[in-house]
């Protein structure tokens, strides 16, 4: 397990800082007894002997079954609903449909547009029109056929330069437009410019510039979407859903609902896989809990692969030109990109999207000066919304190809090019004020060109045979909340009662990412305790305070630190019981091995059971609570706030591939993945992050696309929607950059999603080295590369 | 239509139940039988999830017809650790073979009917024995690391039978 120390940050100044901390005295290391080392997921066994209990598996007392009818065409008013047959069946329980609820929802505050199912017209393929709850799965879907649609064609929007176009109000897909295009389908539009660019590209030695296109691609999480709903006998509303942000599907619920939100109780079950594709509160969601609402009885809603797919919210299709300058050294001096954005239905996390396709290029590069013009449109395509890297992975594939063709016009090693121009540590971006206290890229670009054997290989290889480089950097959390408020973005509770049980109540969602093991290693190790005894509790609104949840990488840094504040709390309630048994100062103690140990004297050590009982006395449980609230960040600009976050990861990936200039089929054969992600706290989950993000980002970068004719989703399955098998995965030798942040946990930063973007550029470049051909679509199938590879031969028999 | 008696074994226990004919045997062991360790992830035969033995064999159980299993013996991941935890759970327990869990019991019973019939498997053998089976999250990388190290620790001490069928 490689781990590479960075230079970025010197030392820990935080941890020391922040009290009652013993260091081992080696820069930015904590005396670690658990922190640092690999632990299996505190689930695992469960995952592993099938106990873990996923929505779908869980059944009810008189539970009924749900089954959605979709709509069949992208965009028509829909004439005639006809649900009396389905009404009549014996078995049926309730059908309900538009007519239930005409409030509009969305994950943002800002895009309500989401309806529960569909009134006057349908907007996409595989929008839900009505639902019937009934005594079975089979009865509930005989119930859907015998209802009756007709619909009214309207002008389809399936191409997003469509939606660029002023139409009549009623083509438009929502009345709620881009304010500065109020007569098109333009959902949100950026326009930002800082520095002098147009002087830049005057001046610049190197003016890379390309029209590039990317795909939709999809989450492809394993676990169909499934929920429970259950209206209890109290007019509680249960809602079971393996979402990776109940807070939002809470505050959702209660609006569609029109209850209080402590009349509903989100219970998030096991999630079987996410990447951002079970963060909006979703349709299936509300529609469960108006059937319960009208049945009294549980509703299960189990979807069906094709219908997980036409729920979307995957990677938006985006198509952009992108131009940037150089001088004759390399350093970068401008970027200017104009991307066309397609959102599909919905609002989702686009205004997000929108601004994340611009201002996320000013890193890992020092940008002198950047211009942007975004537009993310509505269209009658499956909802786009947040994936895995979300808004940061598209463009790093355009600024990252032409970084590589900068290096070959100025004659520069791509990886020299890219080390000249690295945003340093404790630096702040010129114009966004991205503020980036550590980073370790400089670090693992030198590691993986190390141990790829770089310079060997780079413009060396045979013809066929290639090898690419590719940078990135990601937001490590959200610095701002989606609602503003003025609580904190993350706290956790500690409970520790007489039976030695340490329990953490956390509202962070574990979707596989393993985030209640890293609360777990992160209380245990500040209380010195084994990891066993520490049990976290992070499925229920009722129990748990609240956290933004899983998404935008912010989960090891913020409830990371909330986690840490709670356990300092407690730590200095059982050092304090152990100065009074044994008369020494309470902050001469260490804390390790379950054992509170005089520093001075070690021979004076107290057991932890034991002192836990003193600190008990007269109290009861001992109860802490810590939070976390990302500090005041960024510049004074209209839309400054997107894109910070209080820290950043950096990665740095090589892939050596070989080309089959016959058939233009890629074949990876290694990738060299080095992420900075701060600290790895759980080194066998930082690998497993980095991992996974390589298999995925493999998928966008060679096999994966949403296919569309008519609107309607052509592989909306598995067998056609090409998820990377064994065979065409890798060795992936991931490699951990250690910069030790100064504010995140222990020194942690994110590592789940900023290790995707790397590999497609690297992918894209590598291409270039084997064949000589740059692509500029993704994915870069056969079809694509064996065009462009024809495209060049030609090119060179006319010249 | 009417429903089919099935008498089968299930996990060394004998089995009698009422099926609707088109019902699968994923179907019949999570609703009927109660056991959701076997899951469902696509029911079209393209992700491995529901991967279980039928006769020692491994099958894709949303693919095959619960009354094709009349007589069989089957075996699922809730079978595997009746009496101890497998090698091969514990291996992808501890190698992190496994992250939001939903594809592991079918790569578990996948690997365990490979490892039957080829207890020393070398890398590319492991690819072509998973190749069926879908995994989002992890890469493979720890899947194939947990199944050589539960491999080599069942050639040093063989499992007797990990479901006495
Ligand atoms: S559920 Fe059987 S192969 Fe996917
Ligand atoms: S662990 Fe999530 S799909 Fe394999």
């Amino acid at each position: 397990m490689p781990i590479v120390q960075g230079s970025g940050s010197t030392r820990n100044e935080h941890q020391k800082n922040k009290g009652v901390w013993s260091d081992s005295g080696s820069p930015g290391v904590v005396a670690n007894s658990i922190i640092g080392k690999p632990a299996p997921l505190k689930d695992s066994l469960k995952k592993v002997t099938g106990e873990a209990v996923y929505a779908d598996d869980m059944k009810f007392p008189g539970m009924l079954f749900c089954r959605i009818l979709r709509a069949t065409v992208p965009h028509a008013r829909v004439k005639r609903l006809d649900i009396t047959k389905a009404q009549a069946m014996p078995g049926v329980r309730a059908v309900v449909t538009g007519r239930e609820s005409g409030v509009r929802f969305g994950v943002l505050p800002v895009s309500q547009d989401e309806l529960s199912m569909a009134q006057e017209k349908v907007i996409y393929t595989g929008e839900p029109l009505a639902a019937v709850a009934a005594d079975s799965e089979d009865i509930a879907q005989a119930a859907i056929w015998a209802i009756e649609v007709e619909y009214e064609a309207l002008t389809e929007f399936l191409r997003p330069q469509d939606s660029l176009k002023d139409v009549e109000p009623a083509q438009q897909i929502h009345d709620k437009v881009e304010k500065k295009h109020p007569k098109t389908n333009i959902h949100k539009a950026v326009d930002q410019e800082f520095g002098d660019v147009e002087g830049a590209f005057k001046q610049a030695a190197s003016t890379p510039n390309a029209s590039f296109k990317f795909d939709g691609i999809s989450h492809g999480f394993t676990e169909p979407h499934a929920v429970i709903a259950h209206w209890d006998a109290e007019d509680r509303i249960q809602l079971y859903t393996p979402q990776q942000v109940p807070h939002y599907t809470h505050r959702a619920l209660a609006k569609v609902l029109d209850l209080p939100m402590h009349q509903i109780q989100v219970i998030r079950t096991t999630v079987g896989g996410g990447f951002g594709g079970k963060s909006d509160p979703f349709q299936h969601e509300m529609i469960a809990c108006m059937l319960a609402r009208n049945t009294r009885r549980p509703v299960k809603v189990t979807m069906d692969r094709e219908e997980t797919l036409l729920t979307g919210r995957g990677r938006h299709p985006t198509e952009s030109k992108v131009a940037m300058a150089f001088d004759k050294d390399g350093k970068l001096l401008a970027l200017d990109s104009d991307v066309l954005i397609d959102g599909g239905a919905y609002g989702s996390f686009g205004v997000v999207s929108a601004y994340y396709n611009g201002v996320l290029s000013n890193g890992p590069y020092l940008l002198p000066a950047f211009r942007y013009h975004g537009k993310r449109v509505y269209s009658n395509r499956i909802p786009s919304g947040a994936m895995r890297g979300h808004g940061s992975v598209n463009p790093r594939y355009c600024t990252e190809t032409l970084v590589d063709m900068a290096a070959v016009e100025l004659g520069i090693d791509p990886c020299e090019l890219r080390l000249r121009n690295f945003l340093p540590p404790n630096s702040i971006t010129p114009h966004h004020k991205f503020r980036v206290t550590s980073t370790g890229i400089r670090e693992g670009l030198m590691e993986a060109m190390k141990r790829s054997e770089w310079s060997k290989k780079w413009g060396k290889l045979p013809y066929g045979h290639g090898i690419g480089v590719g940078c990135a950097w990601y937001i490590s959390g959200s610095a701002l909340p989606i609602h503003w408020n003025k609580l904190p973005q993350s706290t956790v509770h500690i409970k520790i009662d007489m039976d030695g049980g340490v329990t953490c109540h956390s509202l962070a969602a574990d979707i596989g990412q393993g985030s209640d093991t890293m609360i777990a290693q992160i209380v245990a190790e500040v209380i010195g305790c084994k990891l066993d005894r520490v049990h976290v509790k992070s499925t229920t609104t009722d129990t748990a305070p609240i956290d933004l949840g899983s998404y935008s990488s912010r989960v090891t840094f913020m409830a990371g630190n909330a986690a840490r504040e709670a356990a300092e709390v407690v730590r200095k309630d059982l050092a304090a019981a152990a100065s009074k048994l044994t008369g020494q100062p309470a902050q001469y103690f260490d804390f390790a091995g379950e054992e509170i140990v005089c520093r001075s004297k070690p021979s004076v050590r107290v057991g932890f059971m034991e002192a836990l009982h003193e600190a008990q006395a007269d109290r009861g449980a001992l109860i802490a609570s810590g939070s976390y609230q990302s500090p005041p960040l960024g510049g004074d600009f209209k839309g400054s706030n997107a894109g910070l976050s209080p820290s950043y990861s950096f990665s740095a990936f090589i892939c050596e591939l070989k080309v089959d200039p016959d058939t233009g089929f890629v074949q990876p054969i290694k990738v060299w993945a080095a992420h900075d992600c701060g600290k790895a706290l759980n080194p066998l989950s930082v690998e497993g992050q980095i991992e996974g993000s390589v298999h995925m980002g493999l998928g966008q970068a060679l096999t994966e696309q949403m296919r569309y004719r008519n609107g309607q989703m052509l592989n909306a399955n598995f067998l056609d929607y090409k998820i990377p098998t064994p065979f065409d995965t890798p060795e992936i030798e991931a490699i951990i950059v250690e910069s030790h942040d100064p504010e995140g946990p222990f020194g942690a930063k994110e590592c789940g999603e900023g290790a995707l973007a790397p590999v497609i550029p690297a992918v894209g470049n590598a291409i270039f080295d084997a064949v000589g051909v740059r692509m500029f679509e993704v994915p870069m199938t056969p079809d694509r590369v064996l065009r462009a590879i024809e495209a060049k031969a030609r090119k060179e028999r006319e010249a | 239509m009417s429903k089919h008696i099935l008498r089968f074994h299930v996990n060394d226990r004998a089995v009698e139940v009422a099926v609707e004919p088109w019902h699968t045997l994923a179907n019949v062991l999570r609703n009927d039988l109660n056991l959701t360790g076997t899951k469902i992830g696509c029911d079209m035969g393209t992700c491995g999830c529901c991967t279980v033995h039928v006769d020692g064999k491994a099958r894709l159980s949303c693919l095959t017809l619960a009354l094709e299993c009349q007589g069989a013996k089957i075996a699922t991941i809730e079978g595997l650790n009746e009496y101890e935890i497998h090698p091969l759970q514990r291996a992808f327990a501890e190698c992190g073979g496994s992250q939001c869990g939903y594809c592991t019991p079918g790569f578990i019973m996948q690997s365990c009917a490979m490892l039957k019939e080829n207890p020393d498997p070398t890398r590319d053998e492991i690819k072509a024995g998973l190749s069926g089976n879908l995994c989002r999250c992890t890469g493979f990388m720890k899947i194939y690391e947990a199944v050589e190290r539960a491999a080599t620790e069942m050639r040093e001490k063989p499992v007797s039978a990990p479901v006495k069928a």
